[in-house]
């Protein structure tokens, strides 16, 4: 018995020892980097190594607002943080609306059609997507040729360089490139939907907006809570790579995100220590919102999320 | 219901039909929303699709009318010289290999590695199976900020490396998940037959589950090949040394001083045979715009063939999480 005991005990050691490796590798690339949060407590400047840096304890967390100009300046990179991840939650409904009017579509091959062009900007970068808007939007792009030729201009517009309507053509851009994309799990949901439902709001004489009201709509709730609750998670983490490709000297102050900002403070002035600071308060109320969110949908729905 | 999520089309169909026999009453109203919806669609995919016609257009016609803006919805003066002369850019050889390099060797790791923690997850007796799985998991909630990410990857000598594409991407939480979740919808007989043959876990793996993994293993190679061709953000913060440049930053790079690399190739071309025709000579746009078909080429042509792979790991993640 003993025996035995010992031979599956060890069975359970190996199938754990296969894993490990790549538990290791996990552990590198995943957890270790949360170690790179010590830059925030010292004055690293490079070349000189961290370990031969001088301790600071908090001066880059009370640098941050030490003096009015830099408060105004995190301030705006807040407000445009903010500005933008509320323009998507404001909107967060469109995939669904998507969806309930895609479904409703009668003709299938139009509707895969249109499914199936519709998805394929989700499926490249972000740096081939300012490639396109630069070949649509910049000064000698397809669109000022365009207004050249009917006459409707003299000199182009300079659409990339706009900075009053940032937050908009951010958002624009986002829906362009996710909005087919994420109406597919609504589809999936209109599609799970029972049949009888429908037949019995025939039945009861309900026209195709009154289906689409108590029918189609309560059955997507579900989904859209939990969307809904994933987005509020990461408020904060808009991305780099957008608004990185985006930027230039005339949007910068309106389209400088934390995760933008955070990276112009490091790898273009040099600031690694308060770039490090910002990044730990960041992932720091980012934990607290997805703990917060988990909390609300255990209490609403008693399920979590994640 | 999970069937009906995984495959949403029939129902569809199935439902359409429901509607023409029992026949819905079309109002006015109706078919006005109809006529509104149709034409938003078509909006909205023109805009999808139109932008990478033009640019496709644009790069096979005559660059001097090219350049004027003249067009717009049909090619003119067809010629491939942009495709022959872009190649003439230095660096851009490289940064293709580089890309393509990245996009197998990753992609074949993340699949393999992919398939064996979402084997060995399922396997209810492995030490400390709950743990190491939430471990795994909970990745995708957080992370430590791109700077000490950054910072760190330095620290391990992950900078101008090759190595810094491949490693970080082998664990790919997401992807466990979808095979995870494969693998214990499958009939568990097949791993107790194998197991009671005398079956080591190697073996159960290679015998039994990857062959029927493939479907799974298929989306999933689908997804980390896109993400690896697309990824732009680790050449960013990790590379300095040119020759180790992905497709996507030399792209990023090109827009921005497309100007310099055109004079270069005209002026290798006016060295060589004869002097380029202004039709085929190259411009500031032709070259950014050449450019930008090569690194997004192999996105649209596996699309259309892959498109269903990319909708079922999208529904199977969903199911589960």
């Amino acid at each position: 018995m003993r025996m035995r005991n010992f031979g599956i005990r060890s069975m359970s050691m190996r199938k754990f020892l296969y894993i490990s490796p790549f538990m290791v590798l996990l552990f590198t690339f995943a957890y270790y980097p949360l170690y790179g949060w010590v830059y925030a407590f010292f004055d690293y400047t490079p070349p000189i190594p961290l370990s031969q840096s001088p301790f600071v304890g908090l001066r880059w967390f009370r640098s941050l607002v030490e003096n009015q100009v830099k408060i105004d300046q995190l301030l705006q990179v807040i407000k445009n943080t903010l500005g933008m991840s509320g323009l998507n939650l404001l909107f967060s409904w469109l995939p669904m609306v998507f969806a309930i009017f895609l479904t409703e579509i009668k003709a299938v091959r139009f509707r895969k059609f249109i499914q199936t062009v519709t998805t394929l900007p989700n499926f490249i970068s972000w740096v081939l997507v300012y490639s396109l808007a630069f070949s649509m939007f910049s000064s000698e792009g397809i669109v000022n040729g365009m207004l050249r030729q009917l006459g409707m201009t003299d000199s182009p517009i300079l659409f990339l360089q706009n900075s009053d309507h940032v937050w908009l053509t951010m958002w624009l851009w986002t829906t362009w490139k996710a909005l087919g994309w994420s109406a597919i799990l609504y589809i999936a949901a209109i599609m799970g939907i029972d049949d009888s439902l429908y037949e019995a709001a025939h039945v009861d004489g309900a026209t195709r907006m009154q289906v689409i009201r108590h029918v189609v709509l309560p059955s997507m709730l579900p989904t859209y809570f939990v969307l809904l609750m994933l987005q509020i998670a990461s408020f904060l983490n808009n991305g780099l790579e957008q608004y990185f490709v985006f930027q230039n000297a005339f949007n910068k102050d309106s389209i400088q995100v934390l995760d933008l900002y955070v990276y112009n403070l490091a790898m273009g002035g040099g600031s690694y220590s308060v770039s490090v600071a910002i990044s730990m308060l960041k992932s720091v109320i980012s934990v607290v919102l997805l703990f917060s969110v988990n909390g609300l949908s255990k209490m609403l729905r008693g399920e979590s999320i994640v | 219901m999970s069937a009906k999520l995984a495959d949403p089309v029939p129902s569809a169909e199935h439902r359409s039909r429901l509607e023409k026999k029992t026949g819905f009453r079309l109002s006015a109203t109706d078919k006005f929303i109809s006529v509104v919806i149709y034409t938003l669609f078509s909006l909205f995919a023109f805009a999808c699709v139109y932008p990478f016609y033009s640019i496709i257009i644009n790069t096979i016609s005559a660059n001097d009318i090219s350049a004027k803006g003249d067009v717009v919805f049909l090619p003119k003066h067809i010629h491939f010289q942009n495709y022959v002369d872009v190649f003439k850019i230095p660096g851009l050889g490289t940064a293709a290999m580089v890309s393509l390099g990245r996009t197998v060797i990753g992609t074949s790791l993340t699949v393999g590695a992919s398939a064996f923690l979402g084997f060995m997850f399922t396997q209810e007796d492995m030490w400390g199976r709950k743990f190491w799985y939430r471990f795994t998991i909970i990745t995708m909630f957080f992370n430590a900020g791109i700077i000490p990410w950054y910072l760190t990857m330095r620290s391990l000598h992950l900078t101008n490396n090759f190595l810094a594409y491949i490693l970080p991407t082998i664990v790919a939480p997401f992807f466990i998940i979808l095979v995870k979740t494969f693998v214990e919808s499958t009939p568990k007989e097949l791993q107790h037959a194998a197991s009671i043959d005398g079956a080591g876990i190697m073996t159960l793996f290679f015998r039994i589950i990857l062959p029927i993994s493939k479907p799974i293993l298929a989306t999933v190679a689908i997804f980390a090949a896109v993400d690896q061709w697309n990824s732009f953000q680790d050449t960013l913060l990790l590379v300095t040394e040119s020759k180790l440049y992905s497709l996507q930053f030399i792209l990023y790079n090109y827009i921005n001083q497309a100007s310099s690399l055109s004079t270069m190739v005209n002026l290798q071309n006016a060295g060589s045979t004869a002097m380029a025709s202004l039709a085929t000579k190259q411009t500031t746009t032709s070259i950014r715009m050449t450019v930008t078909i090569i690194v997004v080429a192999p996105i649209l042509l596996i699309y259309p063939i892959f498109q269903r792979f990319f909708v079922k790991g999208i529904m199977i993640g969903a199911v589960k999480g």
